[in-house]
């Protein structure tokens, strides 16, 4: 089947606020750019981040130091130093850059841009607009989209990254959803910024196209995945559907009290309290759950005290949610919260620049390809990441991929791809589409995979049950061969990209437990109950895992770089 | 609880395709929302059933649709606001939008008008070098129209654009305010211009429908009477919508109740008569039914003119 191609010098899959932010940044570097996302640009998860966006700025006497410094230890020392210390430094232009395109940031007294209190710093470094300061910056960089006139190919479904003749990374085959064709991309450069994978959870707080399409995508296309086993559990989600309280109500003051009124962090980390990281305070609800101090398996978050008027004012949007979701009155009763699935801090392996290989060949990956965002892991978040630094994540890396792409596209000439090269990812789909059922459905495996990776590999683990989950997701691999839809037609199948979707996040799930089941001490979000200590000598280094179709992936490690920071017992 | 979904399918690749009712009866908890009903259908009776939905929270404006006739986010609307105690929900696509295919609609036109306000900010000359200072309270009432998140609800319920889908609509005119009275933009006089063109602001006729829609409590009807006023007091050219509004104005403070005839032609303008023309018809019948007011000399004050100018003077004062 031939299909249209169409060719760019740089293509950016994912329109979240990574995604955005680099097609913006390679626009302004004069090359052609386009961008495919799956849905509309604005409907991206990046809208869930409520609370802020961090950022040392130096000239109201903060210092990128200690941003940097709390970020690494925050990681409990898995974080690139190079990384971080790039990320703290550049924080500060790009936060401006960003109120210069629009973003209508909280203001203190003077007009200046004010700041809130998050978790894991000292100092009070989090700009944010109400509780959705992520919302607040996608709409403004989708209007920075419009005004650069940048194509967006929207709801348009990426199926499969091509290779030219040197094995480079040539662009992607996608599926137009409204009319189920394909097309495919030429690139020079290709930037993946397709968000998490929080669907490989059940329950999650992450929307439900996060399912990790970006990773799976590099990962079978020869890119390693780094760092997978660190999965994040944010201490402050709803019972039910996982729905996410912002840090920023224990940022401006909320308790966090256990089943007797105690406020039990105290015990945990008695200097930092309820804005420990978040490693450490989903670890010590947990534990209090366990132990018989929870009420109705979560604990109680208490924004009573903050009074009504302040928590309309900056804690608006959980205020609607916990009355909407939760049928709860902040301002009159505490709210039962419970640790949940958040945030993946692995992912594909990038460089500070983005680039999914290696100019000097220390360890191999994927030319021609770039990653930034959740999907990416430059490690910055080593194996916790800081509340508000995932904003700055995409910002900052998000704006130096695209630099990056649009340089390394000008040394390029465009892919030569046959119209054939779609081929492949057509005769999937068609097969898809044509399969008898069998019983087997999508949600079915999905709500399997989800529970099971909840259970075994969220705040604590042991190897039994990570052996346990591999066993189980082995099994749905393959009975993923049996699920058939029954939507047979082609105008927006919703239940193709759900098959398809399903596999990706499968492969996922494979990569979480196999890095998991290699870690062997307790690091960050990896808290193994089998190897109760971190231990530097051993594990201050970085697994990666590359995708082999027939077996288990091949490992590789990288050491940890470590730029000023030692790594030091880590005490909030 | 027991529910009955009745849910509005269409599917285009079908070799008669018309729209028709598909009855689901589900059993729901009345917290649950309609969205958590939907996808219960998807996940366990037919995985065809075709909508977009990704946040489950509010927040990414994906899953706007009608509910017993008037358009919501799904993934907020729980089964027991709109059906108390169980029973029948319809369930249906938006709006003032062409139809795609089951609940899903072409979300073209909507964006259309919004990238015809040139959604962005237009600040004069190059930035500062740090931020752009401003007061907080300058800035804060913002976050209630950042809040909007596009889903499209207002538009598919706008009474305007359902008789004249060239309306700029209550969407793209709530962006405009949000540029309108940022402060740090620069092109206000220019974006009023535009928008005090036919299918702009003043085509608005204030059904409040918008605002009852809104899940963000973003109020767009609102937006577009204080655009009406920025306009007015940026003194772009008067038009119906404006003349009507100071006529109005004016007739009151010096009367305490309306003189239609006189508002229909100082509004219309006493050289346009070709429209004032076609009002004669309906004066006639009005004068024949003794339904015209008394007009000009023969319109009276009303006893407690003091009262109304006195209002008149505090309103002004304060504003």
């Amino acid at each position: 089947m031939a299909t249209e191609i169409k060719t760019y010098d740089v293509v950016i899959i994912g329109a979240g606020l990574a995604g955005l932010r680099a097609a913006l940044a390679a626009h302004e570097e004069g090359v052609s750019v386009a961008v495919l996302t799956k849905v509309y640009p604005v409907r991206s998860h990046s809208n869930a981040a409520q609370g802020g966006i961090n950022a040392a700025l130096t000239d109201r006497g903060d210092s990128w130091e200690e941003h940097a410094f709390e970020t690494v230890k925050g990681g409990d020392y898995l974080s690139d130093q190079d990384a971080v210390e790039i990320l703290a430094q550049e924080a500060g232009r790009d936060i401006i850059a960003l109120e210069h395109m629009g973003v209508i940031f909280s203001r203190n007294e003077e007009g200046r841009l004010g700041t809130r209190r998050f978790g894991g710093q000292q100092r009070a470094r989090t700009f944010f607009v109400s509780d959705f300061t992520g919302q607040a910056m996608l709409h403004v960089l989708y209007e920075q989209i419009l005004r650069a006139k940048i194509p967006v190919y929207d709801e348009w479904f990426v199926t499969s990254l091509v290779h030219d003749e040197d094995g480079a990374c040539a662009g992607a085959v996608a599926m137009d959803i409204k009319t189920g064709r394909l097309g495919t991309f030429a690139a020079k450069a290709t930037i993946m910024a397709t968000g998490g994978l929080g669907r490989v959870y059940e329950p999650s707080t992450n929307a439900l196209i996060c399912t990790g399409d970006g990773m799976a995508l590099a990962y079978r296309a020869g890119a390693p995945l780094m760092d997978m086993e660190m999965v994040q559990y944010h201490p402050t989600t709803l019972k039910g559907k996982g729905l996410l309280i912002t840090e920023a109500a224990r940022g401006e003051g909320a308790y966090l009290l256990n089943s007797e009124g105690e406020r039990f962090m105290a015990r945990y980390a008695p200097t930092m309290m309820e804005l420990a990281s978040r490693d450490v305070v989903s670890r010590a609800e947990q534990t209090e759950i366990l132990e018989g101090r929870g009420v109705n398996g979560c604990v109680l978050l208490d924004c009573r005290h903050l009074g009504k008027a302040f928590i309309l004012d900056r804690l608006r949007q959980i205020y609607e949610e916990a009355k909407t979701f939760a049928n709860i009155d902040l301002t009159e009763e505490p709210i039962p919260v419970r640790p949940g699935m958040h945030y993946q801090m692995g992912g594909i392996k990038a460089d500070v620049d983005g680039r999914c290989w290696d100019p000097e060949g220390q360890w191999k990956g994927l030319v021609g390809l770039f990653a930034a965002g959740e999907t990416a892991c430059v490690s910055l978040h080593g194996g916790n990441r800081l509340g508000a630094n995932s904003l700055l994540d995409t910002i900052v890396f998000g704006r130096r991929a695209g630099q990056c792409a649009a340089e390394f596209a000008r040394t390029r000439l465009a892919p030569r791809l046959s119209p054939a090269m779609a081929e492949q990812d057509h005769r999937l789909i068609q097969s898809i589409i044509a399969r008898e059922g069998t019983g087997e459905t999508v949600a079915g495996l999905r709500y399997t995979m989800g529970t099971t990776m909840n259970r075994y590999l969220s705040v604590f683990r042991d190897e039994e049950g990570i052996e346990t989950a591999r066993r189980v997701i082995h099994e749905l691999k393959e009975r993923w061969n049996g699920v058939a839809i029954k939507d047979k037609g082609r105008i927006f199948n919703t239940g193709v990209i759900a098959v398809l979707e399903l596999s990706m996040m499968l492969d996922c799930a494979e990569a979480i437990i196999h890095s998991a089941s290699i870690r062997k001490e307790s690091r960050g979000a990896h808290f193994r109950t089998d190897y109760l200590e971190r231990d530097d000598e051993g594990w201050l280094k970085h697994i990666l895992l590359y995708y082999r179709p027939d077996g288990p992936p091949e490992v590789a490690y990288l050491p940890v770089r470590i730029t000023r920071w030692q790594p030091q017992a880590r005490v909030y | 609880m027991h529910t009955i979904l009745r849910v509005r399918r269409f599917n285009p690749e079908s070799p008669n395709p018309a729209p028709y009712d598909q009855e689901y009866v589900l059993d729901l908890e009345p917290s649950e929302t309609v969205l958590d009903g939907l996808l219960k259908i998807r996940e366990t009776v037919d995985d065809s059933l075709t909508l977009r939905c990704s946040c489950r929270g509010a927040i990414c404006g994906s899953c706007g649709m009608r509910i017993n006739g008037h358009a919501m986010l799904a993934c907020k609307t729980k089964i027991v606001t709109v059906a108390p105690h169980g029973g029948l929900i319809r369930v249906e696509p938006m709006s003032n939008m062409p139809v795609i295919k089951d609940l899903v609609t072409d979300m073209e036109p909507f964006w259309q008008k919004i990238r015809q306000v040139e959604p962005w900010l237009q600040p004069e000359g190059p930035p500062p070098e740090t931020e752009y200072v401003v007061p907080q309270a300058a800035m804060q009432h913002l976050t209630g129209v950042m809040a909007c998140i596009m889903c499209g609800v207002c538009v598919s319920d706008c009474t305007v654009w359902e008789v004249d889908s060239t309306f700029l609509g209550p969407a793209a005119l709530a962006k405009a305010y949000r540029f309108v009275a940022d402060p740090r933009d620069a092109a206000t006089m220019r974006r009023l211009l535009a928008l005090n063109q036919p299918t702009g602001m003043w085509d608005c006729t204030r059904c409040m429908e918008c605002v009852e829609v809104c899940p963000k409590h973003v109020a767009p009807m609102d937006r577009i009477m204080a655009l009406r006023a920025k306009g007015m007091s940026a003194r772009v050219p008067s038009t119906c919508g404006s003349r009507h509004a100071e006529v109005f104005t004016d007739i009151i403070r010096q009367k305490g109740r309306l003189d239609e005839p006189l508002l229909a032609v100082k509004t219309l303008g006493l050289r346009n008569w070709g429209r004032l023309l076609s009002m004669l018809p309906l004066a006639i019948q009005s004068f024949i039914h003794r339904k015209l007011p008394p007009s000009g000399p023969l319109h009276r004050a009303i006893p407690g003119i003091r009262s109304i100018r006195r209002i008149f003077a505090r309103v002004e004062k304060r504003s």
